[in-house]
């Protein structure tokens, strides 16, 4: 069935939160090192494909199949699909006070080495890699110490996020909304990281309400969500033309609550 | 969620085996006559036998307190027994090689050897079994530098002078239903004493442990730090898992002299009981210390057993410029029942006392901190910091805040600060999207919750009160 060359395939899938349908029948191909935008408008369904796709409680899967690296997603508990190689950067990362940062990012990267069958990373390798990813995304290396989240700005939060990602080296990382109260220059160093980590093993995809993000990261693909289908897809032009037009143009009935701004 | 957090705290009890030991046990029952057979087993002077009737005849007037907030059904006294010890003991093994193997694999199960050569290098021991004492390890060590660690049962006889000055000096007989139990019937326990200026050499240690059915553990332990000394000192209890309650009812009582410091560090796992709150230790203690001049007593505890919880380690804060700490991590699961806190009495000029309380509650338990702060006409320009945090965990669990605050001295600057908030779903996705399972999720966040309190803890402890939440909310999960 699943063709080697894909790392992410969704056939028709259909989920509902709180049984109320959100998507409704959308299929995705994302090969190993593509980067794929998803658009779309509030309440198009762009953030529940990354909590589906990852495994949230209270996201049921009604039918569909999505398989990641040629396995059955839905058949992996949450933690194995984020040791299988799937990452999810939150649009509003949650905080874990007293537990540093050093340690939740080591037990992390343990998790995934000993479901591959690796040993445990030295303390020492460990805080030598997370020193050297603190540097790549701009944090001081203090906030390894730290709480995770605690206390961290807006901005802090999703540098922090990156440089999770930097650490766990996943196949695909899906970023939710990751532009979302970020200033331009916390823009760009997020961007920044996130090209830094572009290869032929790793594929994006990057979920955004506007085109502003694209800017820095250039999508190959780029598809519009709407009414929980992707009703277009096309090469980075369609984000600008998006930009110019609104969604309107795409939706077959409107969202509800329309574009903000 | 719920439903894996719950079975992420669902556990074994690791320690509820029970020794084949052949003991020597009363039968049940309270009376003079026992309290004097009692004594004359443990070769008392009469002035202990005295002290002991006098404080049964106090207990038999006073009433079972009822203003805690916990349930449990009325406790029979006289279907308790009083007094239970290895037969083996009976001769008093004069070293380890007369003590029954079976008595040391006990404690090596519990992970406590007591072969000196097996054992942590800089912790010395006292093994408590049901009413006595096993094994006191390092004393060569110790006397050396002067230090006196040794059964309380013991020290009557070679330091009576010391024991009959303190004895019932910080906890008098009166103080509490409990306390006055625990001064007629208590059995055995640990005896320390820190000449002036010693930094004692090792930490010091006791571990508890019941093993026999129906019995009562009354241990009773009296520290005394002269000037200038420092201790640190750590007990750890366990108990068999069995159906019936028993009933553990100790009094601690320490003495810090001028410019002394004590640090007494807890471990309490008694047996739970069951999920349905069946069987498990009723532990009600009376834990006090007296601050003289520039003196510091520290209290550490963390508490993850028992079924009812009633336990307030308390500072008398007399010398001017003393200082109390108490630091508690209280973790209720199944039917649990945890009230306890600290007392801080301010009575002496710039007085300061730190009380950090992490409440941690799952499954239907109940968790409460009750603190009282009080600043005495005398406690000129005194300070206290109080912080109280409850984690909630599941919905069907509750956390408690009583708070009393007296202060009798307009100088003195009193701070309270109390926070309730839960294992979020949105924590537990965040940890199992990086590749946790929820189990270690759990204990991490619950772990990141009492990171303030462990940091407290000498640091062989504070590994092993890691674990031990750890075990505590390890499950059957995969």
């Amino acid at each position: 069935m699943s063709n080697e060359n894909v790392l992410l395939s969704i056939k028709d899938l259909h989920a509902s939160v709180e049984e109320k349908n959100i998507i409704k029948g959308l299929n995705l191909e994302i090969k190993p090192g593509e980067v794929h935008a998803i658009m779309g408008p509030n309440g198009a369904g762009k953030s529940t494909l990354g909590y589906v796709l990852s495994g949230r409680e209270g996201y049921e899967v009604d039918s569909g199949s999505v398989s990641l690296g040629g396995e059955d997603l839905f058949d992996m508990e949450t933690e194995e699909r984020a040791r299988a190689g799937l990452f999810l950067a939150f649009q509003y990362p949650v905080e874990i006070p007293g537990v540093s940062n050093l340690e939740f990012l080591k037990a992390s990267v343990d998790a995934t080495r000993e479901a591959n069958g690796e040993e445990a990373i030295t303390s020492a390798d460990f805080l030598k890699q997370a020193k050297e990813a603190c540097k790549k995304v701009n944090l001081p290396v203090s906030f390894l110490k730290r709480g995770v989240n605690e206390g961290f700005s807006g901005g802090e939060k999703k540098r922090n996020e990156l440089m999770q990602m930097l650490l766990l080296k996943p196949k695909l990382c899906i970023l939710d909304e990751t532009d979302s109260g970020l200033d331009i220059d916390a823009l760009q160093v997020v961007a920044e990281g996130v090209n830094s980590q572009r290869s032929d093993e790793r594929s994006f995809i990057v979920v955004t309400h506007y085109q502003r993000l694209l800017d820095y990261i250039k999508p190959d693909y780029v598809h519009v969500l709407s009414d929980g289908k992707i009703v277009k897809s096309g090469d980075a032009s369609l984000a600008l033309e998006l930009e110019a037009q609104g969604y309107s143009w795409l939706q077959t009935e409107p969202a509800e609550d329309e574009l903000e701004g | 969620m719920t439903e894996q957090i719950d079975k992420a705290l669902a556990r074994e009890y690791e320690a509820g085996f029970v020794s084949e030991i052949e003991s020597d046990t009363f039968e049940p029952g309270l009376n003079e006559d026992v309290i004097r057979r009692l004594s004359q087993i443990k070769g008392e002077p009469e002035w202990m036998l005295d002290w002991r009737l006098k404080a049964f005849r106090v207990w038999q007037e006073m009433e079972e307190p009822d203003w805690a907030h916990v349930d449990y059904p009325k406790i029979d006294f006289q279907a308790i027994a009083y007094y239970s010890a290895p037969k083996s003991m009976q001769d008093k093994p004069k070293s380890l090689d007369e003590v029954d193997p079976e008595l040391l694999r006990t404690y090596e199960k519990l992970g406590i050897p007591l072969i000196e050569q097996q054992m942590l290098a800089g912790v010395a021991v006292d093994a408590v079994f049901d009413s006595v004492s096993v094994v006191t390890t390092f004393r060569d060590k110790l006397e050396e530098a002067g230090v006196i660690f040794c059964p309380i049962s013991e020290a009557l006889h070679k330091y009576p002078e010391l024991v009959k000055q303190y004895l019932g000096s910080v906890v008098p007989t009166k103080d509490n239903y409990y306390a006055a139990l625990n001064c007629a019937v208590f059995t055995d326990g640990s005896f320390v004493y820190i000449p002036k200026g010693t930094r004692c050499p090792m930490e010091l240690s006791t571990y508890f442990r019941i093993n026999e059915q129906n019995t009562g553990q009354f241990e009773r332990t009296l520290i005394i730090a002269d000037e200038g000394s420092y201790v640190s000192y750590l007990e750890g209890c366990t108990a068999p898992q069995r159906d019936e309650n028993q009933l553990h009812a100790a009094v601690v009582e320490l003495v810090a002299m001028d410019d002394a410091e004590i640090k007494y560090s807890t471990v309490q796992n008694w047996y739970p009981g069951d999920e349905e709150g069946k069987g498990g230790i009723y532990n009600f203690v009376t834990k006090r210390g007296i601050c003289h001049t520039n003196a510091k007593i520290s209290w550490t505890q963390v508490e993850t057993g028992s079924a009812v919880t009633w336990k307030y380690p308390s500072c008398v804060l007399k010398g001017d410029n003393s200082v109390g700490e108490f630091y508690s991590v209280a973790l209720t699961r199944g039917r649990q029942q945890a009230d306890t806190g600290t007392k801080m009495i301010h009575l002496g000029k710039n007085t300061r006392s730190t009380i950090i309380s992490k409440g941690i509650s799952a499954g239907k338990s109940n968790n409460s901190y009750r603190g009282l702060v009080r600043m005495n006409p005398g406690a000129k320009g005194a300070r206290n910091f109080t912080q109280c945090d409850s984690l909630l965990i599941g919905d069907q669990c509750g956390a408690h805040t009583f708070p009393y605050v007296e202060s009798r001295n307009p100088s003195a600057i009193i701070e309270h600060e109390a926070t309730t908030s839960k294992v979020s779903d949105e924590q537990m996705f965040l940890c199992q999207q990086r590749g946790l399972d929820p189990e270690k999720a759990v204990s991490m966040i619950v772990n990141g919750f009492c990171k303030e309190v462990f940091k407290e803890l000498p640091m062989e402890f504070a590994v092993e009160a890691g674990k031990l939440l750890e075990i505590s909310l390890e499950g059957s999960v995969g």
